[in-house]
């Protein structure tokens, strides 16, 4: 990393894509071309090298052991925390939970705060862009406890309709659970404003930040927000790694999630007391190995800078855009003037599956399909796009290389 | 009666095809070719109930049933699976149900679509299969209870 300089992240990604090694790969014979990064990202050498280091030289089981390597285990998985913390700009350590991903950090909040203070007649807004991970545990809820789950709907160049927002907001609403930047078309959402307005008629947010994370600076005291999620394996860090920010006095009230080991203080049959925080929510062995591994990842984004890597991914975006406008029959769906790099797409006359599987014959990894937004495709009167999404380690070279597969394969399946 | 090829030597015909190609480019061109060839669907038939399950892309089975023989009519929205589903009717249609649901279609594998396209679930291309091949077994059911 000691070699890797600002302006070379800026003006050659070679540095960079150096310390993933799986982008040397081949597939199907081509060089491969990975922009599904939106699903998952790849994984830089150091945090390979920390899991197999946590392997070979310090594996134990954290917080309760008093030998050496509990506790070189237990210091290094807490560390992560204070990288978590300090990442997402949270006021305390113990405001970080840590989850197998953002799916299971919604859920805890749905299962314990939303049960408890979610009631009948009660609102949960989410936005029509949501991923279906931040609908479904909504709706079970609700549905237990007589509430309602309300889209705010989305206008046609893929952002929130705030005015709709501000009229579906009433003194019903107890949560809007809205994502950061959208999985499927990019659009970053206003989350200051709408945390602001939530607040203003009592209600609580969750801020889905599964795919912002990885693409913008932000902090979540500065958003104001009362949850915030992520997952760690897209933003280079492995999968089952992940956090849940939750402010604290919200967390100290919250009934528990899981019993077990480690969330409690003291078990009788007479009654059993629970930890404090943040273990009250970590009840079992975590994952040890892979959020160890996760404060790797977020140092390594650390080190090249948020914002140097918002200002190339910008720059990939929008040369991106720029080259796949020019293809006949492409439309662009989602054109929000605030955009992560991912950019979804639908050919006329071209079914998304046929393209990604010629594409994926010329080794470029898209995805296709509804991306688990299927509300958001309806709401669109399609069945689902093609995405192609851009990571800090995506080149300019390939981009053209999915410019110029995307004009084959249009031409072949035409 | 003109003697009918066996699903065995249909199966062969096809491999032969695919040996033809040095690529895959020109493998998945045949593909897209044998899927823009096949008859569309009549809308009455696009319904739900047609649909096949387990796809990425909607896929819709149509199965008749005359003088002991199963004929199969399906489309696709996407055309790589509807070059699939091509081969399959190409395959399985016209035969004897008994001979449809013991049909081991070991031609999928010797073309290399088990490895460069089935892995990816989202094809379908089993679900398409597993759904002839009820049909099928429904219009063995359907005859022997017939005959009771």
């Amino acid at each position: 990393m000691e070699t890797l300089t600002r302006s070379e992240l800026l003006t050659d990604s070679t540095a960079i894509r150096q310390q993933f090694p799986i982008l040397n790969r081949m597939v199907k014979g081509k060089p491969l071309v990975y922009l599904d990064n939106a699903a998952t990202t790849q994984k830089p050498l150091a945090v390979i090298d920390a899991l197999t280091h946590y392997y070979s030289h310090y594996n134990a089981n954290i917080h309760r052991g008093i030998h050496s390597l509990a506790e070189e285990a237990t210091a290094a998985f807490e560390a992560t925390r204070d990288t978590v913390k300090e990442f997402i700009g949270a006021a305390h350590r113990e405001e970080i939970i840590f989850t197998k991903g953002a799916t299971e950090g919604i859920n805890l909040v749905a299962y314990t705060w939303a049960r408890k203070n979610i009631k009948a007649g009660d609102e949960i807004l989410v936005s029509g862009m949501e991923h279906h991970s931040n609908i479904v545990p909504w709706q079970i809820i609700a549905g237990e406890n007589g509430a309602r789950v309300v889209p705010i709907p989305v206008l046609d160049d893929g952002t929130m309709d705030m005015s709709a927002f501000q009229r579906l907001l009433t003194k019903k609403t107890k949560l809007v659970a809205v994502v950061h930047a959208s999985n499927s078309l990019g659009t970053i959402n206003p989350v200051n404003s709408i945390v602001a307005q939530a607040h203003a008629v009592g209600a609580k947010v969750l801020v889905d930040g599964a795919q912002s994370t990885v693409h913008l600076s932000f902090d979540v005291q500065d958003m104001d927000c009362d949850f915030f999620v992520f997952s760690g394996h897209k933003v280079y860090g492995p999968t089952g790694s992940g956090a849940l920010y939750g402010k604290k006095e919200l967390l100290e009230t919250m009934p528990v999630f899981h019993g077990g080991g480690e969330m409690i203080k003291e078990v009788s049959f007479e009654g059993t007391t629970y930890n404090e925080l943040p273990y009250k929510y970590e009840a079992g062995t975590p994952n040890i190995a892979d959020t160890i591994a996760l404060k790797f990842a977020l140092d390594f984004v650390n080190e090249i800078g948020k914002e140097t890597i918002h200002q190339y991914e910008q720059g990939l975006l929008n040369y991106a855009t720029d080259a796949l406008e020019q293809i006949k029959g492409l439309k662009i769906i989602g054109k929000a003037p605030e955009k992560t790099s991912v950019i979804s797409f639908i050919v006329d006359g071209v079914h998304p599956q046929d393209l990604g599987i010629l594409l994926d014959n010329k080794g470029i990894a898209v995805r296709t399909g509804h991306h688990c937004t299927q509300p958001l495709m309806d709401r669109f009167g399609i069945p689902g796009t093609t995405r192609a999404s851009f990571a800090m380690y995506t080149s300019y070279a390939e981009i053209d290389a999915l410019t110029e597969g995307l004009e084959r394969s249009i031409k072949t399946l035409l | 009666m003109a003697v009918r090829p066996t699903i065995e030597e249909l199966e062969e015909e096809i491999v032969e095809n695919f040996s033809l190609f040095d690529s895959w480019d020109e493998k998945y061109e045949y593909i897209i070719d044998l899927g823009k060839k096949l008859p569309a669907l009549e809308a009455e038939h696009k319904k739900d109930e047609n649909k096949v399950r387990g796809c990425q892309s909607t896929v819709w089975l149509v199965a008749s049933y005359s003088d002991g023989l199963v004929h199969f009519k399906a489309d696709s929205d996407a055309v790589i699976v509807k070059g699939l589903i091509s081969m399959l009717i190409q395959v399985l249609s016209v035969h004897t149900p008994d001979e449809i649901i013991q049909a081991k279609l070991g031609f999928i594998d010797r073309i290399g679509m088990t490895t460069h396209l089935a892995q990816t679930r989202s094809n379908g291309l089993l679900s398409m299969v597993k759904q002839m091949k009820n049909f099928a077994l429904a219009f063995k059911l359907q005859n022997e209870s017939a005959k009771q």
